[in-house]
């Protein structure tokens, strides 16, 4: 057959390398770890509160200028920057004490900025958040992805078996700790939709452990012959170029998106791309390695009664 | 073998010319455009043909002026600065009983129009727009139920002629303070009876006898849920007055008011108009003591002491004459002698009665106008935010009566004609039953909007076209065959946003994006699979049927799993969040007919029940 491959029929002892994998997991889990409990994240302003001002100027302004003029009455805590170009101009200003802290203070910067400037500015936009918003924002993000995690738990658990259901989960946790300690380390900010990307993280690289896990499944009940390590092997590398592929085109509409759809949604297309490339990783070396060493065995996968036949894999 | 029977075929076809037509209306522009609404009846024909002269007359080019189903009216300009010239042009024409809104409006042909197809609702930060979050003060409502109660109860006292010594509340419970038990008790059961809501008991302490009165729980939660509602029937009616088309104000939780306004540019006046509390009360003017005694401290019983805008000092009478809830209309003007602003007001029976009582006894008499406005503010204080209520009252106009006036009336002292506009406004919408807090605010200037969707758009088309050309180049025919179903699932993915009109944001397009990239997954597994099945030695034909067959129940447990990832998102989401998850969710179902039904049909016609020597994958 001639037709583009990526990959041979591969052989690849990956299930060998489970001990290395899980040390380089494990050490960088804790890294990852160590970075959230003690450098915590760049929250942005939907969690921490506070106001974000983007304006267009018609002709290039100075920031220290800005800086100035916000100083002068009393608004210290501005950062003020260039947004693409030296016309655009991002302000932001951290959550204010006392009658600062209402949204009001948006409309006094562009009226303080408007009167100090020489044309119109136009006002692109403004972000307010309370500070008793931020904070349930926070709340809410845990709480989204602690009940993702277990509705995925108990689905996995009811259409496999537990110890898939523990591996997959464990793949999933490796994802997501690897994902928020990048944003962590690198201290990158993190927002909402950086969030809803955490999210869907969860629910790609699931989507990748479900495959391999469906096909230990399916070679569990046809070959008769093989252990354990062997079938999951032969598993993942059967699957292995539909990994890559799928991840591979994942990847390049994120790129396009990260390059091309703009500041807003930048932070949330780095999040999936991360997530993207470690799911794929901890997919091959995590999620199945994890169900292996809880002990998944042959008897555990047969269909109850219908012996021999392949039968649908409807539960 | 690989053949579908025929009505799987038309059904396959008739769901993806469904889905076409749906998503038709999105192809068609959008027009800038003004909606005209006549405060009670239809727009006429008449008015519509004034509109159009007047739009002439100022060289305003009109693209159309049609008659809408509602009875309003729509004119459509080319191009949005005629649009906002047309705005000001319609200041000019149109009298009262007009109001008239900045919108976007899609050109459709009639024959769409007549199918009642809509194309996708853009949310703010695609179309420009305010958006905000209000908090509403629940506690506050409570407090303000107990303090009636509390004037109520002595009113009710007072009359039944039963000595209390104090009638006050504290930490959610009403007290009444009496000295001696046979008061207590005749007061308890005339109470009881009273005010069937409230819990009633007794008990003495430190040698006094109270009655006790608190709220039960549901009687409270009725509290909250009445001021909740009827906050938002008072934004909805400062809104109006705004003249925004489309705006959407709905409650969010248990306290919580979301309103967006489509279009809408001047976030400050918005803000303002929303959390405004302003309103009036009329009052005697106590000229019995002296001004000089109540600064030193001495404020004597049934007065007290205000300020007026110039900061002078003026003792007022502690009776309320009429409150702003009782004045039933209200109009912004000029006073006709000094030239100054003015609200002229119109009040309800009982209030008209009682001002026509009191300014007949007090002919000659000086009566005072308070303006009262409240704010609620979060401070942080050790790091827990703490509501803060701030009111202010002060006194704009002090005249005497000259004759006595009952249901109309005008009342002068405002600082400029803007702040008679909004009190007027704030008059007639009603007041807040509770205070409000803005609490978040996303306001998206209309350029912006526009630059959205423009990146938005061209990093789908790019990274789409990506997808295709790897597909094509990847695995030939059956990739132009997972091209071609790609293409249909975005068409249907428009569609299906179109026909439940849930509103698309960026990250909802970056949700459309993420599932253009996941869509091939099924595609890929079902090729990988064909492929394994050619090379165990599989005929093309059996290839074909085994890999879809096989890969079928992969497909769908990864699909669900991220289906369960997109129900979290949508019910913990707020905002940008629940965007992504609706088109997350929406792309999955549509990505699972067109990957497996739809490229199926398309792969049986191309190889089905023919001999095949090889496959082109």
């Amino acid at each position: 057959m001639a037709h583009a491959q990526i990959l041979k029929e591969s052989n690849i002892d990956f299930l060998g390398q489970r001990r290395i994998a899980a040390m380089v997991s494990g050490g960088l889990m804790v890294i990852c770890l160590l970075s959230i409990l003690f450098r915590g994240f760049n929250f942005g302003l939907d969690f921490t509160g506070g106001t974000v001002i983007e304006l267009g100027y018609e002709q290039p302004v100075e920031v220290t200028e800005i800086t100035a003029t916000l100083a002068n009455e009393g608004i210290i805590d501005a950062t003020v920057q260039y947004f693409g170009s030296n016309r655009d101009i991002l302000i932001r200003i951290a959550p204010q004490e006392g009658e600062e802290a209402s949204a009001k203070l948006s409309d006094r910067v562009f009226q303080l900025l408007s009167a100090n400037a020489e044309t119109a500015i136009e006002l692109r936009r403004v972000e307010f958040v309370g500070p008793q918003v931020g904070e349930e924002l926070r709340e809410q993000g845990g709480l989204a992805v602690l009940f993702a995690l277990i509705g995925i738990l108990i689905y996995v658990a009811l259409r496999f078996e537990w110890r898939f259901a523990v591996g997959a989960v464990a793949a999933l946790m490796h994802d997501v700790l690897f994902t928020l300690g990048m944003f962590s380390i690198f201290y990158i900010p993190f927002d909402l939709t950086v969030l809803a990307a955490v999210l869907a993280v969860i629910g790609y690289s699931l989507n990748d452990t479900i495959v391999i896990f469906d096909r230990i499944r399916e070679n569990f009940r046809k070959m008769r012959k093989g252990t354990v390590i062997e079938i999951s092997n032969r598993s993942v590398n059967q699957t292995l170029s539909r990994t890559i592929i799928t991840s591979g085109t994942t990847l390049l509409v994120l790129l396009a998106l990260y390059f091309l759809g703009g500041e807003a949604i930048a932070g949330f297309s780095l999040a999936l791309i991360i997530g993207v490339l470690v799911g794929t990783y901890s997919t091959i070396y995590i999620a199945t390695a994890a169900a292996v060493w809880l002990g998944v065995s042959r008897t555990d996968l047969l269909p109850p009664e219908k012996e021999g036949k392949v039968v649908d894999n409807r539960p | 073998m690989n053949q579908y029977p025929l009505w799987k075929n038309l059904l396959i076809l008739a769901v993806i010319l469904f889905g076409l037509v749906l998503a038709l209306p999105n192809l068609f522009p959008q027009d800038p455009a003004i909606e005209v609404k006549a405060e009670s009846g239809e727009v006429s024909a008449a008015t519509r043909a004034a509109i159009a002269a007047a739009m002439e007359n100022a060289a305003v080019p009109v693209k159309a002026i049609e008659a809408r189903e509602n009875g309003r009216a729509l004119i459509r300009f080319t191009k949005p600065s005629d649009q906002l010239r047309g705005q000001a042009t319609l200041d000019r024409t149109l009298g009262e009983g007009f109001q008239h809104a900045l919108t976007q409006s899609p050109d459709l042909p009639g024959w769409v129009e007549a199918l009642g197809l809509q194309p996708m609702f853009l949310g703010l930060d695609l179309r420009g727009g305010i958006h905000v979050l209000i908090d509403v003060d629940m506690e506050a409502a409570v407090t303000q139920a107990l303090e009636r109660y509390t004037g109520d109860i002595r009113t009710l006292l007072r009359n039944d002629r039963i000595r209390y010594l104090t009638v006050g509340h504290e930490e959610g419970r009403i007290q009444v303070r009496f000295r001696e038990e046979p008061l207590r008790d005749e007061a308890a059961k005339l109470i009881r009876r009273e005010f069937r809501d409230l819990e009633i008991t007794t008990g003495s302490q430190a040698g006094d006898y109270y009655v006790y009165g608190i709220l039960p729980p549901a009687k409270q939660e009725e509290i909250k849920d009445f001021a909740l509602q009827q906050n938002i029937t008072t934004l909805r009616n400062r809104v109006n007055a705004l003249g925004v088309a489309e705006p959407i104000i709905q409650r969010q939780g248990e306290r919580r008011i979301i309103v967006q306004l489509p279009g809408a540019q001047d976030p400050a006046r918005l803000k303002d108009l929303l959390g405004a509390t302003a309103t009036l009360e009329y009052r005697l003017v106590d000229t019995e003591h002296s001004v000089q005694d109540a600064l030193d401290g001495r404020v004597p019983v049934g007065a007290a002491l205000y300020y007026e805008r110039n900061g002078q000092p003026i003792l007022l009478k502690r009776r309320v004459i009429v409150t702003g809830d009782q004045i039933t209309s209200a109009a912004a003007g000029f006073d006709q002698q000094s030239g100054s602003p003015m609200v002229s007001v119109s009040l309800d029976g009982q209030g008209a009665r009682q001002m026509r009582r009191v300014t007949t006894e007090n002919v000659g008499k000086p009566m005072a106008v308070v303006f009262i406005e409240s704010r609620t503010l979060t401070r942080i204080v050790d790091g827990e935010p703490v509501k803060e209520r701030v009111r202010s009252e002060e006194v704009i106009s002090v005249a005497n009566i000259l004759e006595p006036f009952g249901r109309r009336f005008q009342t002068t002292g405002l600082d400029s004609s803007e702040e008679a506009h909004t009190l007027a406004l704030l008059l007639r919408a009603g007041a807040l039953a509770a205070p409000i807090e803005i609490v978040e605010e996303r306001t998206i200037g209309p350029s912006l909007g526009q630059d959205n969707i423009d990146q938005g758009f061209r990093s789908v088309l790019i990274g789409l076209a990506l997808v295709v050309i790897f597909m094509a180049l990847y695995y030939r025919i059956f990739g132009l065959v997972a091209d071609l179903v790609l293409v249909v699932n975005l068409v249907m993915i428009v569609a299906v946003l179109s026909l439940l009109q849930a509103t698309l944001t960026m990250p909802g397009i970056a949700g459309i994006v993420l599932t253009v990239g996941m869509a091939v997954d099924a595609n890929v597994l079902i090729f990988e699979r064909i492929r394994e099945e050619i090379r165990n030695g599989s005929t093309p034909q059996a290839s074909i049927h085994a890999g879809y067959d096989k890969a079928l129940s992969t497909i769908v447990d990864a699909n669900v799993t991220t289906l369960i990832a997109a129900i979290v998102l949508f019910s913990f989401g707020t905002g940008p969040v629940k965007g992504f998850a609706v088109t997350l969710f929406i792309g999955i179902l549509t990505s699972m007919f067109t990957a497996i039904l739809g490229s199926r049909a398309l792969i049986n016609l191309i190889y089905g029940g023919r001999r095949v020597k090889r496959l082109a994958i």
